[in-house]
Order: C-alpha cells, then sequence, then structure tokens
C-alpha cells in the first residue's frame, strides 16, 4: 500500500516541477493524473495495490473539500452583505453551464448504450 | 486542585491541530450518517453538512479560520494525491472516453463559457461589487487554478476558493434533478456534465451514479481547469 501511495505522490511531485518549469498554468496533481494515467496505458493494466488505494482515495473524494469549504466562515460578511446576487449568480450559471454541457455531449455522442 | 484549569485546556486545545482535524473528520461522519438516514438524498449532501456544522462550530466557539485550517490542511493536502488517482477510473474507461473525444471537447468549451460568462453578467446584473464578480469568474475550475485565475484577473483568491466549493455544492446538489429535467441521462454524459460545471464535489457526486459517470467527470474536472485557465482571462480582457 505504501509503494502505490508512493507513486501518487511523487507523480504529483513529477507534475508540480513540470508545471513549474515550463511555466503552466495547469495545477501539478492534473499534471500528476496525465503522467499516472499515461504510466498505466505504457504498463496495459491497473495493479491491483494501486486500484485498492485510488478507490481508498476516491472513496472519500468529498471529505477532502470539507477544510476549504469551511473557508466560508472567513467571508461571512461579503457572503451576507451580497447573498442574493453570489446566491442567484452561483445556482443559475451553475445549472445553465451543466444543461449546455450535458446537451451538447447528448446531441453529438447520440443515445447509444445507455 | 492540582493540573490545569478548564480554561487553560480550552485554550491549549482551541490552538492544537488536532481539534481542527478532529472536527473536520467529526463533521464529516456527521455529514455521510445524515445523507444515509436521508436515503442519500443528493440535497443532503456530506460536504454541505459537514461545512455548515464547522461554520456554526467556528462562530460558536470563536476559533478563527486560520487555526482551524493549521489541523485541517491534513486533510486538504490528500486532494493533491487524489487528484492523481482519477486517473485510474480515467484508464478503466479509455475506450468509451476515446470513442466520446470530439463530443467532450465541444461540450466542454459550451460549459466553460456558459459558466464564466453566465456567472459574471448574472452577478453584475444583479448588484455584486466588482471584486466579488472578478472572484466568481473562475469558479468552474479546479481549487488551485480558480484561484490562480482570480489572482490574475483581479478576483480576490480565497473567495474564489469558496466560490469553487459552493459551485459543487449546487452542482452536487441540484445537478441529478436539473440533467434528469433535461432529458441527460446517459451515465457518460451525466458525469461529463457534473465534472465541468461542478468540479471535484460534482465529481464526487458522480462516482455515487456509476463509475462510468466518475471517470468521465474526473477527466471533465481536469479539462474544465484547463479551459477556465486559458477562456477567462482572455474573456477578462475582450468581454468585461
Amino acid at each position: 500500500m505504501i509503494a502505490w501511495i508512493t507513486v501518487l505522490l511523487a507523480c504529483q511531485l513529477a507534475g508540480e516541477g513540470t508545471a513549474l518549469v515550463l511555466g503552466l498554468p495547469v495545477p501539478g496533481p492534473v499534471i500528476g493524473m496525465v503522467l499516472l494515467f499515461v504510466g498505466l496505458a505504457v504498463r496495459g493494466g491497473v495493479p491491483d495495490g494501486l486500484r485498492d488505494v485510488a478507490g481508498g482515495l476516491l472513496r472519500h473524494l468529498s471529505l477532502l473539500f470539507v477544510p476549504a469549504g469551511a473557508g466560508v466562515a472567513a467571508h461571512l460578511t461579503r457572503l451576507e452583505g451580497e447573498a442574493l446576487p453570489i446566491a442567484a449568480a452561483l445556482v443559475l450559471s451553475t445549472l445553465a453551464a451543466l444543461l449546455a454541457t450535458g446537451w451538447v455531449m447528448r446531441m453529438m455522442n447520440g443515445r447509444d448504450g445507455s | 486542585m492540582n493540573g490545569a484549569s478548564l480554561h487553560d485546556v480550552w485554550v491549549y486545545l482551541a490552538a492544537s491541530p488536532l481539534t481542527g482535524l478532529t472536527a473536520t473528520l467529526l463533521a464529516y461522519q456527521a455529514g455521510t450518517w445524515l445523507s444515509a438516514r436521508c436515503g442519500g438524498h443528493p440535497l443532503v449532501n456530506p460536504v454541505l453538512v459537514a461545512v455548515v456544522l464547522l461554520v456554526a462550530g467556528l462562530a460558536v466557539s470563536g476559533i478563527d479560520y486560520r487555526s482551524y485550517f493549521a489541523g485541517a490542511q491534513f486533510v486538504h493536502f490528500l486532494l493533491g494525491p487524489a487528484t492523481v488517482a482519477l486517473a485510474v477510473p480515467l484508464y478503466n474507461q479509455i475506450r468509451a472516453v476515446r470513442r466520446a473525444a470530439g463530443a467532450m471537447t465541444a461540450a466542454l468549451l459550451a460549459g466553460a463559457v456558459t459558466s464564466a460568462v453566465g456567472v459574471v453578467v448574472l452577478g453584475r446584473v444583479l448588484g455584486a461589487s466588482e471584486q466579488t464578480v472578478l472572484s466568481l469568474a473562475p469558479k468552474s475550475a479546479t481549487t488551485p487554478i480558480a484561484m490562480g485565475v482570480a489572482e490574475r484577473i483581479g478576483g480576490l483568491p480565497s473567495l474564489t476558493a469558496v466560490f469553487v466549493i459552493l459551485t459543487g455544492i449546487i452542482g452536487a446538489t441540484l445537478g441529478g434533478w436539473a440533467l434528469r429535467l433535461g432529458g441527460i441521462r446517459h451515465a457518460r454524459d451525466v458525469g461529463f456534465a457534473l465534472g465541468t460545471a461542478a468540479g471535484g464535489i460534482g465529481t464526487a457526486r458522480a462516482f455515487q451514479h456509476s463509475e462510468t459517470a466518475g471517470a468521465f467527470s474526473g477527466l471533465a474536472m481536469g479539462l474544465c481547469g484547463l479551459a477556465t485557465a486559458v477562456l477567462v482571462p482572455l474573456l477578462h480582457r475582450v468581454l468585461w
């Protein structure tokens, strides 16, 4: 298990390094995801240990957003003062983006195999 | 009467990273428990419940966010390795991904532009302050990208981080319902829409739907971050 955690961290580190060296606007972990993906494609399969570690992390993906979410506490005054425009803009634009993305996907892929 | 007084104990514990970390896990446990009690109803989102509990807890105890985060950062740190781990479900879905590549590019552009232009126009029309509007613009990107973009166009990065999470919670709670209503049912399309519009929390929600939806959502999350990093500064210069 430790070995596969090490692999994940090494990919992230390599990603962070690549982003810094090349001055890319993409965060290190996203580049790390691409690196691990290339590794899996070259190897031609997902090792059991890696599947377990990745599964464990992704099962609790929601938990990892809680600390940043609690940052609401640091901005309560502004959020209260502009509650209506912020709430309406966030809700409506998010729903519009969901539907725009989903419709284009459906239109271009057809409904095969659902 | 030996030992520390109750007050001393409180002062010590409030400043300890252990408190913030434990509180984060407790709040999340409460969130998942409540979510399970409500039969997994999307409105009872574990992140939403946990955030509400923590914000209330911080307000009542008088602990500021910075001391809380000194402990919670250990959980926050795992976001990096978890993002890398998204390569695994993505690899498992490689054939479906390859087949949908063209559609995904078009859908991604549609979603990223709708989200950024939509939130800026609505924010302006409804009278939000300029700094709030600029902090809202990159909200569909994953947190680190969104914060970087906000900084570049004159928003407030820490406020943007909050908007990213709120967007995720909105997408995760209302998204399934909106997509069903819009006639979008294929796991591939549902996942890609959730990842584009609602990032990481949308992806967590997509994994509840199915592994296929989760894989497409994780991919969309990464791509949308990329698109936002390029498009929002550009739109900022040209349109607003």
